[in-house]
């Protein structure tokens, strides 16, 4: 890959490494909410096993979008973001490079922790494996996804919650799909369709989201 | 006409919102030249900086770097202007050093350690390099962004926004060393400041903004006199 989109990164990695309690809160805010549930749905075993594979997802869903909200936002308001689209380079591997940070210090700290989520649950070992994967494929749409959100919402009083409402519909049949395939596993069947499904997702919004990401924020910064 | 003149600007309207800033502006910039741009507060100024280093798009008129439209230039285009707005574009949680070299490896620049040291050497603050940026006092930090201007000698075309802002004499003086040097080997430099120029070599010349102000704007301007008579 070209080196903005290296130096972006590793920036990003850096100063990530300055603030880590900043870093980490999203692992606690998914932790903290994950831990709820069984608070306010009661102790029964077998209940919070079946609504398990839901909830994981919904609270990385939410911890991905409460912290992709200022992805930008430090940028924009520093120049930084200013400099980073005059580099000679595309926008696209500045945004692509923005997303990929936010993907390594968000979604791979929620999938690290999941398994301890699947034994807070109950689940079985096959649908800890599924969630698992279903949460490879599926949070790096979340991180790409949002990376969109915070671009178009950019500069906005209420950007916080407008990208929440922007992202969420979009991010709804990987929701399905990641859920759907622990809950298929569960069954006693075989999930590849719902990963595969899955995937091409990932595909798609690896191709599209980065450009409509890139424009945005030519918009935004203009 | 190309080796002589590395950008040019014909016919160019800004705006900012739904207003129009200026319009009609003609503007060539030449090797080893030095332009100070000016004009009231709100005129255009910073607008006109960003049109040219393609951070906008201009309502009208257009734009050539080097015989070549900023769309045809691309990336290649990117490479032959530096554009340092009011912003200074660091980052509070990095070092100094960390900070200028990230700026120099994003914009293709020499970012080795002995030329990221000789910049900071050049605007003085080579002795706070390990410090975070955040410990810096406003005057430093616009000298670390100016820092990158020693490294993109190989920019011809050099976008100034308030350049001297927040520098005390011996900033400016560094800066009006870099500045001459830059022209002295062909390269072309367009500036605001609010405090006028103490540079000397070359002489610079002042394009104002003024009378590009849209017609209603100065029509405006005409009928109320009080403001003309207090001057």
């Amino acid at each position: 890959m070209n080196s903005v989109f290296v130096c972006v990164l590793l920036r990003d990695l850096k100063l990530a490494s300055r603030r880590r309690i900043d870093a980490l809160l999203p692992l606690a805010f998914f932790l903290v909410a994950l831990s709820l549930f069984p608070l306010g749905v009661g102790p029964e075993p077998q209940t919070l096993r079946q609504i398990a594979p839901g909830i994981v997802w919904v609270c990385a869903l939410l911890a991905s979008m409460l912290s992709v909200g200022s992805l930008f936002a430090g940028d924009l308001a520093d120049g930084s973001l200013e400099q980073m689209l005059l580099a000679p380079s595309s926008a696209i591997a500045v945004a692509s490079a923005k997303c990929a940070a936010h993907w390594l210090l968000t979604g791979l700290p929620l999938i690290v922790a999941t398994p301890l989520a699947g034994l807070a649950f109950n689940m079985s070992g096959p649908a800890v494996a599924a969630l698992l994967f279903s949460l490879v494929l599926g949070t790096p749409i979340l991180s790409l996804l949002g990376g969109l959100g915070a671009a178009l919402t950019l500069g906005l009083r209420s950007g916080g919650m407008l990208l929440i409402l922007i992202v969420l519909p979009l991010a709804t049949p990987a929701l399905i799909f990641g859920a759907g395939a622990v809950v298929t596993v569960e069954a006693g069947m075989s999930a590849s369709g719902h990963f595969s499904l899955l995937g091409a997702l990932l595909i798609v919004t690896t191709l599209g989201a980065p450009l409509a990401t890139a424009a945005a924020l030519r918009i935004s910064t203009e | 006409m190309s080796a002589i003149c590395v950008l040019q600007a014909t016919g160019l309207a800004g705006e900012r919102g739904e207003r129009r800033l200026f319009e009609g502006l003609e503007l060539a910039l030449t090797r080893g030249s030095v332009t100070w741009l000016r004009g009231r507060n709100g005129r255009g100024k910073t607008t006109l900086l960003r049109l040219l280093a393609g951070l906008s798009t201009p309502a009208d008129g257009d734009i050539r770097i080097q015989d070549q439209t900023l769309r045809e230039a691309g990336p290649e285009g990117r490479r032959q202007c530096v554009y340092i707005g009011h912003q200074n574009a660091l980052k509070d949680d990095l070092t100094t050093i960390e900070s200028l070299a990230f700026l120099a490896r994003l914009h293709g620049l020499p970012h080795d350690a002995a030329a990221l040291k000789q910049a900071l050497q050049r605007l003085g603050v080579l002795q706070g390099q390990h410090a975070p940026v955040r410990t810096l006092s406003q005057g430093q930090r616009r000298r670390v962004a100016l820092a990158r201007l020693v490294l993109s000698g190989a920019a011809p075309l050099w976008l100034l926004d308030e350049p001297f802002d927040a520098l005390d004499s011996d900033g400016i003086e560094a800066l009006n060393g870099i500045i001459t040097d830059h022209a002295a080997a062909g390269g072309c430099v367009l500036l605001t400041s609010h405090q006028s120029l103490s540079l000397t070599q070359p002489t610079p010349r002042v394009l104002d903004l003024e009378p590009f102000a849209p017609r209603a704007a100065a029509t405006a301007q005409s009928a109320a006199p009080s403001h003309a008579a207090l001057r």
